[in-house]
């Protein structure tokens, strides 16, 4: 199996914080992978990392094999990103602001590819509406649209279903699924949603202060700490911290 | 650093800042408003001045140096306006996970901050000559050479600007209006060199601005073309603006390492 991200010792530390410390990790091609954790646990700081957007202290990233800390640009344009704490310009509409990211990104046959993503995220109603104008949750969709213009071969999600109602929810998380097998492309996401990761996820990577705590599938989870949700196996390793 | 252009990610940020553009009218009228403003302003006291020293509004020159000043304004503030952009709408992140470069970024403002200063400040000139008989485009190629000095001039200080607000955030929005006009009076614009006080002028010949309005007066009081200044003046310009990049280099790096790309905004 084709490894596309590894890291190792990756470290990222501000000041006299360790944000995350040491963290060595794998993903596979074709694999969803959710980053869980506390608050304060590292995600971010992690994802951030992935993504260039911040430069760690010490260790490796290795993606698609390239050497991502010492050039990013080689592979930026095989990624891509969506957060609900970052946006897009509210001034712009829809359709201007992924004709703008396509271009970015390099898309080819831009009118085509915006009119695939539009279908597929539903923004039909008000893909001409600017951005400041839509709801929490549309607006949610729009950047995972934009997320996908270039069909990314690696998906950086964080919290991807925040803000939206529990049937969106549902068939983004189908949408998801499809596109990887479909793509075979690799997603990893943060969230905070223990139904989600369990539905779509097939492996699971537990940060707690910064450090990799637990690392396997939903199942092998579940098994290993006899417990009937990822919920139960997440508060057990949250609060097996507060007792050290 | 690396230096290698698309054109295509540059003509998409283009292209973002003219769907900014356009979404608003206020926003254009606006770009047009504050240059047209000062030409009538100084339109009239350079009229009033006539009467009584005619030798300070000869060849229209304050009326020409008010436009021309204002171009370095305008280019600055076309420029790091666009950028704050991106910081008010939180876009930074959306923007550096992109394949975008951040000398991709520094070409796009410039292209937007040309063309906002363009839509700002030719119908000014244009307007000087029906409502007082001055027009700069008389001056010919001179007056391309004045123009494009401010212009680089303005850029060089959003280097600066930009690279202080990616750096510690929009804290420091406050310098965009306030920096252009820490060089003004050393500028010399309304007056000439050898008013200033020794020191002042000693400041002023690494400025490259007073070398470009000595240039000016030379040409529309003396008619005598000074090439050499403005060589002067770009040799300058040419230095602080690549001053200006590394130090917005430095900003953006410095920011990757603190995590604030992720944060920026308000």
């Amino acid at each position: 199996m084709t490894i596309v991200l590894r890291t190792q010792n990756l470290t990222k530390r501000f000041a006299d914080i360790l944000a995350v410390d040491g963290l060595s990790m794998q993903l596979e091609e074709g694999s969803i992978t959710a980053l869980l954790g506390g608050n304060g646990a590292g995600k971010t700081t992690t994802l951030s990392m992935l993504l260039g957007l911040l430069k760690p202290t010490s260790g490796k990233i290795e993606l698609f094999g390239h050497d991502f800390i010492a050039n990013r640009f080689s592979v930026l344009s095989r990624m891509n990103f969506s957060s609900p704490y970052v946006d897009l310009p509210q001034r712009l509409t829809v359709r201007e602001n992924l004709s703008v990211y396509a271009r970015l990104y390099g898309v080819k046959n831009i009118g085509s590819r915006i009119s695939e993503v539009v279908q597929e995220f539903r923004l039909e109603a008000f893909v001409d509406r600017r951005l400041r104008k839509l709801s929490s949750g549309q607006k949610t969709r729009v950047s995972l649209a934009k997320a996908m213009i270039n069909r990314p071969e690696f998906l950086l999600l964080d919290e991807p279903t925040a803000s939206l109602d529990p049937d969106t929810t549902s068939w983004i998380r189908e949408l998801l699924d499809a596109y990887r097998k479909e793509s075979g492309a690799t997603i990893l996401f943060a969230s905070h949603d223990m139904r989600e990761v369990e539905l779509l996820c097939d492996e699971v990577i537990l940060l707690r202060q910064g450090k990799l705590v637990e690392h396997g599938s939903p199942e092998s989870l579940l098994e290993k700490y006899d417990h009937k949700t990822l919920e139960e196996v997440f508060l057990q390793v949250s609060r097996s911290e507060l007792k050290e | 650093m690396n230096l290698t252009l698309s054109i295509g990610r540059i003509s998409a940020l283009l292209l973002r800042y003219v769907y900014l553009l356009r979404s608003s009218w206020p926003r254009i009228i606006e770009i047009a408003y504050w240059p047209t403003m000062q030409m009538i302003i100084w339109g009239f006291v350079s009229q009033y001045f006539s009467a009584s020293s005619p030798e300070l509004t000869t060849g229209g020159i304050l009326i020409s140096v008010v436009l021309v000043w204002d171009s370095l304004f305008r280019s600055h503030i076309s420029y790091t306006l666009s950028f704050l952009e991106e910081l008010w709408s939180r876009n930074l992140g959306n923007l550096f996970v992109s394949p975008l470069r951040p000398i991709e970024l520094i070409v796009s403002l410039a292209s937007i901050s040309m063309m906002r200063t363009l839509i700002g400040m030719v119908p000014a000139a244009l307007l000087a000559i029906p409502f007082f008989g001055v027009s700069v485009f008389e001056i010919g190629f001179p007056l391309l050479a004045f123009f494009f000095n401010l212009v680089f001039t303005g850029w060089a200080i959003s280097q600066f600007v930009t690279g202080i607000l990616i750096r510690y955030g929009l804290g420091a929005e406050s310098l965009t209006w306030v920096l252009p006009f820490l060089i003004a009076p050393f500028s010399c614009i309304y007056y000439p060199l050898d008013t200033l006080p020794e020191w002042m002028r000693t400041v002023a010949e690494v400025i490259p601005t007073s070398y470009v309005f000595e240039g000016m007066r030379s040409l529309l009081l003396d008619g005598v073309w000074r090439a050499d200044l403005l060589l002067t003046a770009f040799l300058l310009n040419l230095l602080y603006f690549f001053m200006g990049v590394g130090f917005f280099f430095w900003a953006f790096n410095s920011a990757r390492k603190q995590g604030i790309l992720l944060q920026s905004g308000e």
